[in-house]
């Protein structure tokens, strides 16, 4: 690639400018750019009216190469036998349509039985599909998460969909970019949701609206995929159009060997084999290959000196564990602090929504956080439930009981991890403390399948939406880190994670 | 898409900002593979008493279910409207409702989106503005309010006047009912020699060559 003098020229780029200009079919006059699509990731809900429409207006499905679909949303997480066949006729007629709409546009499709199915954001980077610089968009919100590997990813509706499918491109005004630099070492305890959380009740949940936000600095880089995929995952929740991630060897040596990476060549192994998404130790890697991919996606990162339309400074070292309390992801706080009063709020309009939000989560402005107790406990999600997150959950939880008040479930995000924290008997960990161990899906995040809170229960969740309603009509939702979920789960109510005792082998590492 | 221009109605106050998706449509109704029939589960939450699992009411204090206020063509909500999930059911199920507009200071990106490819016109006002507006529809209901696309402006029988921002592009599309997919296949020739460059960058393809 001998781009290097004409690069130079340039003027400093930001990540987002050089991806974007690397996607771009047209600019027609007057009108917005239409922008090449790498990859859409499909699921059950979102598709089946955008396939309906390709039929309707007699167009193909121009590259069913660069799709990739699978089933989580309606999935009931209990067991195998209910995924098969849903009870639930009209969830299971859309499963069943995406397994006929896959098949008939020539879609790879991961049913539910697959060792590759999970969660749509889940699987996309557990696959390898999802690689930075690619342009990457789902009929889904939480699309964001594919900007942690320096991806432009985002959520679409059911029309841009069938655009998609149409077109492999979408026509895109250009976001103004907005960079946020979370400096220095994360204390005790204190984890990328907390860093999510924190950035979103600073700037609301319309404060990145028409921006494409990079974070950046040294407590970013200093976290792991998991932990970037769960911070870009809620960019959403601050109204961004994207979250990015520099990729860097923490990125690439997660991709490395992965299924569709560059260089795993699966044709080595038997299909049996090849089917499951942990292809690493199975398939070989084609050094050269893979090296020159390195070289283009290390060349992705904002340039010294790239000018930004917006900044946001943030001193890592001052945070502590978030919990939400009201019926928005920036109604949030600290754990060691209190449940606001109307006064609070930021402005008039959103007295109004304070006002409301206690009302309806049942609040007294003043009351300690610590002492809000709960009925449920949720460990799942396409924003925490990797299996660091289970690792970390299970660490609080190895020794305890959960509380004879609560139940609690665990859902792993994906069937590998799944079977990964089997291998590392994480399941028993949970199991034995009476934990729910279950199948992976969307689950009780926004409880289109069974999972769902009853009227007036509270839960501490690990997901990312806390609105009314949202796990299950009259339901309450604390969202937090996974750690600080478990520990919930054990004590029946909100609890600081920093002061927890540590019983296990596997845990205790202060 | 059928072409919209003027829209001259009744509004519906709804004064609370971040009046996010699943509000508008819970995801209960999000199981139908169908494009139609969300009209009815508009606010389904705050609309309905949940009587027994398979009965629902009517919650009398809420603005949709206030005789003077149906037949309203146009909602007015405070800012961020449909934030939140990228259901494209919440356009459909405001479009099938009835409403042809939103008034609000903001909207979210995706609900901005999805509004325009249904034919809804939404019209960013100052919060001043649609304060005014919102007052003016809580104390009258019969209050009827006047949006002009081609004009880009908000209007009443009292003197207000607004004037909202809206991209060119997009005013032209709904002007003129046009489909998204038929534009960009304008520029197929584009699109296949792109598309022949693109593929050599083997690290930006979703599935590594065999």
């Amino acid at each position: 690639m001998s781009t290097q003098n004409s690069v130079q020229a340039i003027a400093p780029r930001t990540m987002f400018e050089k991806v974007w200009q690397q996607h771009v079919v047209a600019e027609p006059a007057g009108e917005p750019t239409i922008l090449y699509i790498d990859l859409q990731l499909v699921h059950e809900v979102t598709s089946p009216q955008a396939f309906d429409g390709l039929r309707l207006t007699g167009r193909k499905l121009r590259r069913p190469d660069r799709h990739i679909a699978t089933v989580d949303h309606n999935v009931p997480t209990t067991s195998v036998q209910d995924r098969l066949v849903i009870a639930d006729q009209i969830s299971n007629a859309q499963v069943n349509a995406l397994r006929k709409n896959c098949a008939e546009f020539g879609i790879e499709f991961f049913d539910v039985q697959d060792a590759a199915q999970g969660i749509v954001h889940m699987i996309g980077p557990e696959l390898g599909a999802t690689k930075p610089g690619m342009t990457i968009v789902c009929g889904d919100s939480h699309t964001s998460t594919h900007g942690a590997f320096g991806a432009l990813a985002f959520g679409i509706g059911t029309s841009e969909v069938e655009h998609v499918m149409a077109t492999q491109t979408l026509p895109q005004s250009k976001p103004k970019t907005f960079r946020i630099n979370v400096e220095g070492e994360l204390p005790y305890g204190v984890t990328a949701k907390d860093i999510i959380l924190d950035i979103i009740g600073r700037i609301g949940t319309d404060g990145a609206t028409g921006y494409v936000v990079e974070y950046a600095g040294s407590a970013i880089r200093a976290l792991s995929m998991e932990g970037r995929m769960t911070i870009c995952n809620m960019s959403i929740e601050a109204g961004a159009r994207a979250g990015m991630i520099a990729p860097d060897e923490t990125t690439f040596n997660y991709l490395k060997g992965r299924r569709f990476s560059p260089g795993t060549h699966t044709n080595l192994v038997s299909p049996s084999i090849a089917k499951d998404p942990a292809v690493g130790t199975t398939t070989s890697v084609h050094e050269a290959e893979w090296n020159l991919a390195v070289e283009q996606w290390a060349a992705l990162v904002t340039d010294e000196g790239a000018v930004f339309d917006r900044e946001l400074n943030i001193d890592a070292t001052k945070l502590a564990p978030s919990v939400t309390w009201g019926t928005s992801p920036g109604m949030v706080t600290t754990i060691d602090s209190t449940v606001p009063s109307i006064d609070d709020a930021p402005s008039e309009a959103d007295k109004k929504s304070f006002s409301r939000a206690l009302e309806y989560m049942d609040l007294k402005p003043g009351t300690k956080i610590e002492d809000i107790n709960v009925d449920a406990v949720f460990l799942g999600s396409c924003t925490n439930a990797r299996i660091e997150d289970l690792r970390a959950a299970a660490k609080v939880v190895d020794g305890y009981h959960v509380a004879t008040t609560v139940r609690a479930m665990v859902v792993p995000g994906s069937q590998s991890v799944k079977h990964q924290a089997e291998e590392e008997g994480l399941d028993r960990v949970f199991k034995t403390a009476g934990f729910e161990w279950r199948e992976p899906g969307c689950s009780m995040c926004l409880g289109m399948n069974p999972d769902i809170l009853q009227p007036g229960e509270r839960c501490a969740s690990t997901s990312n939406r806390n609105f009314e309603g949202r796990q299950g009509r009259g339901g309450r939702t604390h969202l937090l880190s996974p750690a600080m979920a478990a520990a919930a789960a054990i004590t029946g109510h909100l609890t600081d994670v920093r002061n927890w005792k540590f019983n296990s082998s596997k845990g205790g590492s202060r | 898409m059928t072409p919209i221009n003027i829209i001259t109605g009744t509004a519906a106050p709804l004064p609370l900002p971040n009046i996010d998706t699943d509000q508008i449509i819970p995801k209960q109704f999000l199981k139908r593979i169908e494009r139609t029939g969300y009209g009815d589960f508009l606010f389904f939450d705050w609309r309905y008493n949940l009587d027994t699992p398979d009965h629902v009411s009517e919650r009398k204090d809420f603005v949709l279910n206030k005789p003077e206020y149906k037949g309203a063509e146009i909602l007015i909500a405070e800012k961020n409207f449909g934030c939140g999930s990228s259901r494209e059911h919440a356009a459909w199920a405001i479009n099938q409702y009835g409403f042809r507009a939103v008034i609000a200071p903001s909207f979210a990106d995706i609900f901005f989106s999805n509004a325009g490819k249904n034919g809804i016109i939404l019209c960013r006002l100052t919060e001043e503005e649609v304060a005014t507006l919102l007052e003016r529809c809580t104390k009258d209901p019969k209050h009827t309010l006047t949006i002009n696309l081609e004009a880009q402006t908000v209007t009443d029988e009292q003197g207000f006047k607004a004037h909202f921002d809206i991209d060119p592009f997009r005013k032209h599309c709904l002007l003129n009912g046009l489909d998204d997919i038929g534009l960009t296949l304008l520029h197929e020739a584009e699109l296949d020699s792109y598309e022949a460059k693109h593929s050599e960058e083997f690290w930006l393809a979703p599935k590594a060559a065999v």
